[in-house]
């Protein structure tokens, strides 16, 4: 490794270490703050989350209030979380009573293995729709993508999921129709997304085949009598890479965070579910140690697109 | 193809045949996760409802007492203490016999946590030989259903962890839990120890699915077996399915109105009744749950058929009757119809819950209801628990609620709860009545005979009916739908049990 390769290697990881540190302390507060100012008395929310609409009343919540020390000043409770944080603890949910890791470990597993099968299905369908387009513009495959990439766009991903599952599973009966723990329950949520994604991923890949095809230095090399897979393996493919992995990494982080909608349709025990759950009912640990863990997944899921986009174009970001 | 070459070869392979028919799991889907294993929690009901764990005492469907982990119970005659005798040889799952020293430590757990013990006024429970001995503050009639409540369920020492967090739930009941995986899912086995018949349905998994479109998907793509928590318009669509039929039972559940009775412009009867008259329960009933029976006529379903009391006036809708108590209590329509009284609109705040998605959906169908009648009603949905909140800092006017009146199989011990003097979180508010005080008083004393009894129930029913402390709109039918290859199938209005082990596969 050459030693400016070396330098921007470092700058990267030390720019993320300190962003890292930084964002966890900023969403750590910003949590605690927000969620006090919510309305509504924690205590009641709480005993509501434990026993039940049938069971929570004063009672119930005045002994949730005495057991979790729920009278102490704000900036008490705080610090003795941020006590917690610092020997690299994140304490106990306030409804379940579990361990916050453990309980978010099950849901941010469950997030991490959908959240990669539907990229890796978008990538594997949008990849040579974009491919086929891009190397011909304006042919036939060109036009059939774009219908897709528009119709799918179009296509919001709760009707789609819903469509998915009479099909495939009513109707076929070839997967369960939702819930998490057997066999095949992956399956129609990761399509529901993947198909959702493919569409705009096929474009992507097609805009950026296009440019590159149309550079200078591509049609040198082809002028100067190379073959064309030759020039596209050697000149074409790490010039489009760049752009699609940069692009996957974006959105990687939008389906860690952002499929409630089709986590609930499908059952899905995603952590997008846990943290709808833990700010009903108030469990501010689970808040934190959320949003705290999806800060930091954020952090080290950038950092590996960057060093990723530095592999596969050494000049680096400002180059480039 | 080979000839088989004997009879032996033939009848193995049936047994072999019928044996993985049986194997086959059954899936049950509903609603509720699992956030915790401790009986006093929302989860803890699953486990009796699995049968995994028991209560001292059990119920029919009609509220009606029956041995459970005891065989029998009497009170001393002085009625200050209860002893219950165990079952004979009843083991729990881990092998260890369900003794009277353990089924105590479990009971004062229990009663360390808010819960359904707190209603009833026991000062100690204790063991004596093979008897559990429950000692009373004073004269508790209703003691015994209080003990079928599935806070009270009875888990081995095992299950306990050195903090008294429940680690694992080893029950006595004829399934046991093989794995757990919260918040979503738990796997059951029929138990070998079981005493009693032994369940054809071997082996069971109840899985929680948040949404009820969801729930319908499984039911009709044959995922699940059992699927309960249907919302109306899917139970309409399910029934056409070629899959499953629908199975239901009216619950003593009401979905009510609560009126916070010290209010300046609730706190009459008369006013309470012209509201009552503003509302059309069978429109509600017939467009919202797609089953006009279900329009409320009194607070008590017909089902609780020692509380329901034929006998008395139905509440109807009546919007002629209702304009012309509202004119004699000094509100008249202005010119945009809304009622006022000295320059006062007639303006209340609704509050409900989506936890029974059907609220929202009723509280707004209430709301277009008294519009018309002239009262501006604000719906406010929030957490469940905002009705407690605002009942005691005392800023509630209206709340929307389920109520399920067998917490415990006797309504009495819930009735005893919600309508006493000081007010109750889920029951009347600044509103007290010393008739209906007396009568409930004297059925919780017990020593009434039977016509005494029901002539105290009738004295209330008939109470609530005419000073409508709360006001009831609709009773409840739960309904699951339920794979055609699966018999023995009834659902359990009391909400205690699946019953997965009175049922088999077809043929």
């Amino acid at each position: 490794m050459d030693r400016a390769r070396q330098r921007a290697l470092a700058r990267i990881c030390g720019q993320r270490l300190l962003q890292a540190a930084i964002v966890s302390l900023l969403v750590a507060a910003l949590c605690f703050l927000l969620v006090q100012q919510l309305p509504g008395d924690m205590a009641f929310r709480i005993a509501a989350g434990r026993y039940g609409y049938d069971y929570v009343d004063a009672a119930a919540a005045d002994a949730v209030r005495q057991e979790l020390g729920l009278a102490r000043p704000a900036w008490q409770q705080f610090a003795g979380w941020l006590g917690q944080l610092a020997q690299l603890q994140l304490g106990q949910s306030l409804v379940s009573g579990g361990a916050v890791l453990a309980e978010i470990a099950h849901h941010l597993g469950a997030t991490l293995q959908l959240a990669a099968a539907s990229v890796a299905l978008a990538l594997g369908v949008g990849l040579p729709l974009g491919l086929a387009s891009g190397l011909a513009p304006g042919g036939w495959a060109d036009r059939l993508t774009l219908g897709y990439s528009v119709l799918l766009r179009a296509l919001p991903p709760f009707l789609l999921g819903l469509m998915l599952i009479l099909a495939l599973s009513v109707q076929l009966g070839w997967a369960p129709a939702a819930g998490h723990g057997e066999g095949g329950n992956l399956l129609l949520p990761a399509l529901t997304l993947g198909l959702g994604l493919s569409g705009l991923t096929a474009r992507i890949v097609r805009d950026s085949v296009l440019a590159v095809v149309r550079a200078d230095y591509y049609r040198f090399a082809r002028s100067k009598g190379l073959a064309p897979w030759r020039v596209f393996l050697r000149h074409g493919l790490r010039n489009i890479g760049v752009t699609v992995v940069a692009y996957a990494g974006v959105q990687l982080i939008l389906l860690i965070e952002g499929v409630v909608v089709v986590e609930s349709l499908f059952a899905w025990p995603g952590v997008g579910h846990a943290l709808v759950h833990a700010i009903f009912w108030r469990d501010v640990p689970m808040i934190q140690g959320c949003t705290l863990l999806l800060a930091w997944l954020f952090v080290l899921m950038n950092t590996a697109t960057d060093l990723l986009c530095l592999a596969i174009d050494p000049r680096g970001p400002a180059e480039s | 193809m080979f000839p088989l070459r004997s009879p032996l070869y033939a009848g193995s392979l049936l047994l072999a045949m019928s044996l993985a028919a049986h194997a086959k799991p059954l899936n049950l889907i509903g609603p509720w996760e699992i956030h915790s294993l401790d009986p006093s929690s929302s989860s803890g009901i699953l486990f009796t409802r699995l049968q995994v764990a028991e209560t001292l005492v059990d119920a029919d469907n009609t509220g009606t007492l029956k041995p459970g982990l005891a065989s029998r119970w009497q009170a001393a005659p002085d009625q200050l203490s209860w002893r219950f005798t165990l079952r004979d040889g009843a083991r729990f799952h881990d092998g260890s016999a369900v003794t009277a020293a353990s089924v105590v430590a479990a009971l004062e757990r229990a009663r360390k946590k808010p819960g359904m013990l707190e209603n009833a006024p026991i000062s100690a429970i204790r063991a004596d030989g093979k008897d559990v001995v429950v000692v009373l503050g004073k004269p508790f009639a209703p003691l015994p259903a209080v003990f079928a409540h599935s806070h009270t369920q009875v888990l081995a020492p095992a299950s306990y962890a050195a903090d008294g967090s429940v680690t694992g739930i080893i029950g006595s009941g004829p399934y046991r839990v093989t794995r757990l995986r919260l918040p979503q899912r738990v796997t059951v086995q029929a138990f070998a120890g079981w005493q009693g018949k032994k369940p054809a349905i071997t082996d069971a998994s109840y899985q929680a699915i948040g949404r009820a479109e969801s729930r319908t998907l499984t039911a009709e793509s044959g995922q699940a077996d059992i699927a309960f928590g249907l919302d109306p318009v899917s139970i309409a669509r399910l029934k056409s399915s070629p899959r499953v039929s629908i199975v239901s039972a009216t619950l003593p559940r009401a979905i009510q109105i609560k009126f916070n009775a010290g209010h300046k412009w609730l706190n009459s009867p008369a006013m309470r009744l012209a509201i009552s008259q503003s509302i059309n329960r069978q429109a509600i009933a017939t467009a919202l749950l797609r089953d006009p029976e279900m329009a409320a006529s009194q607070l008590f379903p017909p089902t609780m058929t020692a509380w329901h009391q034929a006998t008395l006036p139905a509440l109807a809708y009546q919007p002629d009757q209702a304009r012309r108590s509202f004119a004699a209590l000094g509100w008249k329509p202005g010119a945009d119809g809304q009622l006022l009284r000295n320059g006062e609109r007639l303006a209340l705040t609704l509050r409900t819950y989506p936890d029974r998605p059907e609220l929202p959906l009723l509280a707004t169908a209430l709301q277009d209801q008294l519009r018309q009648a002239g009262i501006a009603v604000q719906v406010k949905v929030g957490n469940s628990s905002d009705i407690p909140a605002a009942h005691k800092d005392g800023t509630l006017e209206l709340a929307l609620y389920a109520r399920n009146y067998a917490l415990v199989p006797d309504p009495l011990v819930t009735l005893l709860g919600d309508f006493t003097d000081d007010g109750a979180d889920w029951g009347v508010m600044k509103w007290q009545n010393a008739a209906l005080s007396q009568q409930l008083a004297a059925l919780g004393r017990g020593g009434l005979s039977a016509p005494q009894a029901a002539a105290a129930r009738l004295k209330v029913a008939a109470v609530l009916q005419q000073q409508l402390p709360v006001l009831p709109v609709a009773w409840y039918r739960q309904s699951a739908a339920v794979s055609k290859a699966l018999r023995g199938v009834s659902l359990d209005p009391q909400e205690r049990s699946y019953r997965l082990s009175s049922m088999s596969w077809g043929r």
